[in-house]
């Protein structure tokens, strides 16, 4: 796998707020189609370099690129563009808006209609939105959630508000998925659906997922690799299974609980 | 099937627009309508025009802006020295008010559009004081004592711009343009990471909100005789925003409602000057206690006749 070249390469990358370094010198490399997950203690700065990667920051210090394209400076929605989608660790859906639109509205970037045609109604306006829809209709089909299509996001209950954030990262087409603590307030029988589901979700389309995650037994049973964060820095990295028994991780994370 | 659905709905309310329209012309032309009540009427227009170009900036694109008399202005200052100065005519006039209005929204709406909320509104209500005061100095268009202006707005001309202010924003609106609006709306963050432009989307919406402000400033100076700087202070904008939160944030036909139930009320308290402005004051108080939503919520009249199916039930989400 190595010898493929890296999706995402982050090299040196880190930021700094005032005297802060909320994050420094991590370098991280995805190669495509892998499962990696992301550790570490409570604030080592996991959600900031989430934050790094989508352009929500800027980096201080270091590159980071996607297929070779630097990242740097361009603004979020820029960044989703070029294939880098996101879930977020407290659930951020449009609640407002009907399940099937907050996946619409991930198509958007892609829709070829101008303002001036939906204003004037031309026929390439409804045809761009019954595009839209039907893609939306199919796309909710595969998670299950095509039955509550006109319900209102925020109606939905907890574990299909996650599921339904994911479908609508997914639907803006990335080539890397971020999730941010997807099984954050689930019960067991849901992270074990969370589970299947991000199992599916590889199956289905091709892409590299990079997992923040607390939940330890669904980190070690669907990474491949791991990486550990600390105090905004990288202590380690490797298999679930070198990482389970890595004596700086169990420190970092012994420390936290003692304290 | 559903489409085929919509545009019979849409030609309905387009018809039954024209009933209405075609009556009151009627009205108009027979006399039986007093000069009293077609005042009232163009200002129940005009104001339905600046509710629902409030609406498409503060109810859909969630920009708290509160310098909407500032377009007014320019709308109107522009289509006045159309008319009156380069004597051109009304139609011309009202669109170049409305596209002068609308590059005044662009000019502001670039630099300030990246502030938010609370920022955002002292910004934009800045905006309203500046074009005030710059009325009030120029000299060209009659500094403080004002500018005159003939009598050109007639019932035709204020119907014909509600019509196409309100269709414009629908279809802007029940569109995936509306809904990337509608996204910033609810949540900046996520919109910008589901590849939204989201300071584009916000200038457009300002600048189609500004556009018919500026139409309406149009039909505003050409319905009195004269225009005054002082006639689009921030309490004129605090006017247009108090319809957008009656109606209801987010609702269109709950803006309509409310400017022309605003209009009403004011218009028949000129009866009592003295205590004019206490009643209209506990009418909006009472109005927050007992419908905080506002009027409609964020529902549209055309969705209380569909019937909605599935259930609603309420599910507050702790975040983790």
């Amino acid at each position: 796998m190595k010898t493929k070249t890296p999706l995402l390469k982050v090299d040196s990358v880190g930021i700094q707020f005032g005297g802060l370094k909320a994050v420094s010198d991590v370098n991280v490399e995805l190669y495509p189609g892998e499962l990696v997950g992301l550790i570490g203690p409570n604030g080592a700065g996991k959600t900031t370099f989430f934050n790094l990667l989508t352009g929500v920051y800027v980096p201080t210090e270091g590159t980071i690129s996607l297929e070779g394209e630097d990242l740097k400076k361009k603004p979020p929605y820029k960044i989703t563009q070029k294939g880098i989608s996101r879930t977020f660790q407290n659930i951020r859906l449009f609640s407002e808006l009907s399940v099937i639109d907050n996946v619409k509205v991930a198509y958007h970037s892609l829709s070829k209609h101008s303002i001036l045609s939906s204003i004037f109604r031309m026929p390439i306006h409804f045809k761009g939105e019954k595009e839209m829809d039907d893609k939306a209709i199919e796309f909710l089909k595969i998670f299950n959630l095509d039955q509550y299509k006109d319900e209102k996001a925020k109606n939905l209950p907890y574990g299909k508000q996650r599921r339904l954030e994911i479908a609508r990262a997914l639907a803006a087409n990335p080539k890397l998925l971020l999730l941010d603590e997807p099984a954050a307030g689930m019960n067991p029988q849901e992270t074990h659906e969370l589970m299947n589901l991000i199992a599916l979700i590889r199956e289905k389309f091709d892409l590299t997922v990079l997992l923040i995650e607390h939940d330890m037994p669904l980190v070690m049973g669907v990474c491949e690799r791991i990486y550990v964060l600390d105090h905004g820095q990288l202590i380690a990295q490797g298999q679930p299974e070198e990482i389970r028994n890595n004596p700086k991780v169990i420190e970092a994370y012994l420390g936290e609980e003692v304290s | 099937m559903t489409t085929i659905k919509r545009a019979k709905g849409f030609w309905l309310s387009i018809s039954l627009s024209l009933i209405f329209f075609a009556v009151v012309q009627v009205l108009i032309g027979g006399g039986s309508l007093n000069p009293f009540y077609q005042n009232t009427l163009m200002f129940i227009g005009i104001n339905i025009i600046l509710a629902a170009s409030l609406h498409l900036i503060i109810g859909i694109t969630g920009q708290f802006s509160i310098g909407h008399a500032g377009f007014l202005a320019v709308g109107a200052y522009a289509s006045a020295v159309m008319t009156m100065k380069l004597e051109m005519p009304f139609a011309l006039a009202l669109i170049v008010g409305g596209l002068v209005a609308a590059l005044a929204g662009l000019i502001i709406g670039i630099p300030s559009l990246r502030l938010k909320g609370d920022y955002l509104a002292i910004a934009t209500l800045g905006f309203g004081e500046i074009v005030r005061i710059l009325l009030l100095n120029i000299d060209y268009v009659g500094g403080a004592s004002g500018m005159q202006v003939s009598h050109l707005t007639t019932w035709p001309w204020v119907f014909a711009s509600i019509i196409v202010t309100l269709i414009v924003i629908r279809n802007f609106t029940s569109s995936t343009h509306g809904r990337a609006c509608i996204s910033i709306r609810e949540d900046e963050t996520a919109a910008d990471s589901m590849g939204i432009n989201t300071t584009y989307y916000k200038v457009v919406a300002f600048a189609i909100g500004a556009f018919f402000a500026g139409i309406a400033g149009g039909l505003y100076a050409h319905n009195f005789y004269i225009i005054q700087p002082s006639n689009f202070g921030f309490l004129k904008s605090f006017d247009i925003l108090i319809l957008v939160v009656l109606g209801g944030l987010g609702s269109l036909s709950g803006a309509v409602l409310a400017a022309i139930l605003l209009t009403v009320v004011t218009t028949f308290l000129q009866d009592y000057p003295e205590t004019r402005m206490i009643i209209y004051s506990l009418v909006l108080i009472v109005m927050m206690i007992y419908r905080p939503q506002g009027l409609m919520g964020t529902k549209e009249i055309t969705s209380m006749f569909k019937r909605k199916g599935g259930s609603s039930h309420e599910n507050k989400n702790t975040a983790a």
